[in-house]
């Protein structure tokens, strides 16, 4: 399946990833055209009827009980964030 | 004693032959002099180091008795570490001082081992030759025009170069036994699951799994013991008893059945590469072991089944770095859209922007049965292949990379790096544990034979890789003075 400029852009976009120019964009768009033409050799095998194997021991998640467990932390955690103020992290104004 | 095993140091601190102290700071002084052309650290954690070295000391003359106190070892920049940058080997996470430990990190501590500083990689652990590092290339011991492959290729050459007689490393696709095997050392990646990922920064979740690289498999079974086991803060760990690594080292090999998959000796395979895996197949023979040829018929879709399925796991691991709690911001954003936007296109490389992008391309709206459903559905028959051929065989063995190191800049497309991986990345895919041992050279450039068992068969691959190196010597080869100065 060939992959075009407008397929880039919106993958950009959904990965909130900027780009800086079409160059960039052109680039990427050579690049990930190489790599699925080598993915689409998966294509040519028959799967039909073979399940997905999503975990290699096929494991399902562990649940816990539901009870609290850590205490809060929130000073250690907001300490490596890029701007905080009276431990809420900030932003750029979302609502006017 | 720069190139001596744990082994062989842990008996010289119980002979009292050198402190703790004195080992320590002798490595660290060799790393200060000589890693400068290297660039296998990241981080150098000399005063931790320097204050470690001397609690193991001192419990030592109270009568210490845990096997590797006192001896040190380096750590990938991927494990977290606390109040340490844990880079992560990107621009991301540069000022990123993490606030708690791994868990592997805190057991070696436990283990009172000490942590010289955190080693150079592929921005997260994508890549096979350490060139994607926001740190700059680590050069080959060995050879300083060659890659020492990657991802985890701080770790291999630190421990090439003398630098640290162990390292923990990574492997999500071959980032332990391609290093491994490029920089003439010993590396394992244990079966998925086997070692908690708490604290490991995750690249694609399915198939990450830490593991240990050293000098030896002995050292290697050493330290799988000590970071091995289950881990109630990573759901994926296993809950299974950790066996004793050690007890099955010395087990004669008479009657092993080693299967050699055809597909991992065809086209593209290194002519000197092939000739060292058969002559250390032939040591095998000569220890007793019988050898027949074994099909895996999917490998030729292993690269393609990752290369959906590693970017689609990375695409959602690496929407976390969104310039707010952690990591690199953008200066004056407009909006949020702009900060995150901005944030990442500054913060990430060439590489995982890639990668992010065909994993978000392959998971979109339109395309996931395609592409993700398609792989995981090859993913099975993948792994079946192993299960079929364990069937036959008790381990497989093989080249652990298709070519020596090759050299610094030779890849420029992404598709020639990604087969690179060609014969380490169904490992992964199925979850199974393998090791590359040290079998031999092309000109200065070390080779790696890959050794692959059944789940959770650790302790036979140690064994037939122990075995291997009580019959050979590669494993203790070193860069000369020369290379290394």
């Amino acid at each position: 399946m060939a992959i075009e400029h407008a397929d880039v852009l919106r993958a950009a976009h959904l990965a909130r990833l900027g780009l800086n120019s079409d160059a960039e964009a052109a680039g990427y768009v050579d690049d990930l055209t190489q790599i699925l033409e080598m993915v689409d050799r998966l294509q040519a095998v028959n799967t039909d009827g073979v399940a997905p194997l999503s975990h290699p021991l096929d494991a399902t998640q562990r649940l816990r009980a539901d009870e609290v467990t850590e205490t809060n932390q929130r000073e250690t955690f907001q300490a490596c964030a890029p701007e905080t103020a009276e431990g809420l992290y900030l932003v750029p104004r979302v609502v006017e | 004693m720069h190139h001596m095993t744990l082994t062989e140091l842990a008996k010289g601190l119980k002979a009292g032959d050198f402190s703790s102290r004195e080992l320590t700071s002798s490595l660290l002084d060799r790393i200060e002099r000589l890693d400068g052309d290297i660039n296998s650290f990241i981080s150098i954690t000399r005063d931790r180091a320097l204050s470690a070295a001397d609690a193991a000391d001192q419990a030592r003359a109270k009568g210490e008795s845990r096997p590797l106190a006192g001896l040190p070892l380096a750590i990938k920049d991927i494990f977290c570490t606390q109040g340490i940058r844990t880079s992560c080997g990107s621009k991301m996470l540069d000022n990123f001082q993490a606030p708690y430990n791994a868990t592997v990190v805190e057991k070696l501590e436990a283990a009172g081992m000490i942590s010289l500083g955190k080693t150079n990689m592929d921005e997260f652990a994508m890549g096979s030759s350490n060139e994607n590092s926001f740190y700059g290339p680590v050069k080959n011991p060995w050879d300083r025009t060659a890659v020492p492959g990657g991802s985890s290729g701080g770790s291999a050459a630190a421990v090439a170069a003398g630098f640290a007689p162990a390292a923990l490393g990574t492997d999500t696709g071959g980032s332990i036994r391609q290093p491994a095997a490029f920089c003439g050392i010993t590396g394992l990646k244990p079966t998925y699951g086997r070692v908690s990922r708490y604290g490991m920064i995750a690249f694609a979740s399915s198939l990450d799994q830490g593991g240990p690289m050293a000098r030896s498999a002995e050292d290697c079974a050493h330290l799988l013991g000590a970071i091995a086991g289950h881990d109630l803060r990573d759901s994926t760990s296993v809950a299974r008893v950790v066996p004793d690594y050690l007890a099955e080292l010395d087990t004669p090999l008479a009657g092993l059945k080693i299967g050699l998959p055809k597909e991992y000796f065809g086209d593209g395979l290194d002519a000197e590469v092939e000739s060292a895996i058969r002559d250390a197949i032939k040591v095998y023979e000569s220890l007793g072991a019988k050898v027949c040829e074994v099909s895996l018929p999917h490998t030729h879709l292993a690269v393609p089944a990752y290369y959906v399925i590693a970017p689609a796991e990375a695409s959602s691991n690496l929407s976390r770095y969104d310039g707010v709690r952690f990591g690199h911001r953008c200066e004056n954003p407009v909006d949020l859209e702009d900060l995150y936007k901005r944030s990442r296109a500054e913060g990430f490389g060439d590489e995982v922007k890639r990668r992010i992008l065909i994993g978000t391309h392959t998971l979109s709206e339109g395309f996931f049965d395609a592409y993700y459903r398609k792989a995981q559905q090859v993913r099975r028959l993948i792994r079946q292949d192993f299960m079929d051929a364990f069937e036959e065989v008790d381990v497989l063995m093989g080249p652990a990379a298709p070519t020596p190191a090759f050299d610094l800049g030779a890849k420029k497309d992404p598709v020639s790096m990604y087969l690179q991986d060609i014969y380490t990345i169904a490992i992964n895919l199925a979850g199974i544990p393998g090791i590359s041992v040290p079998a031999g050279f092309a000109g200065k450039r070390p080779i790696g034979l890959q050794i692959l068992g059944k789940h959770f068969a650790e302790s036979q691959l140690l064994n037939v890789a122990h075995q291997f190196q009580q019959a050979t010597d590669w494993h203790r080869r070193h860069p000369s003075d020369q290379e290394t100065t």
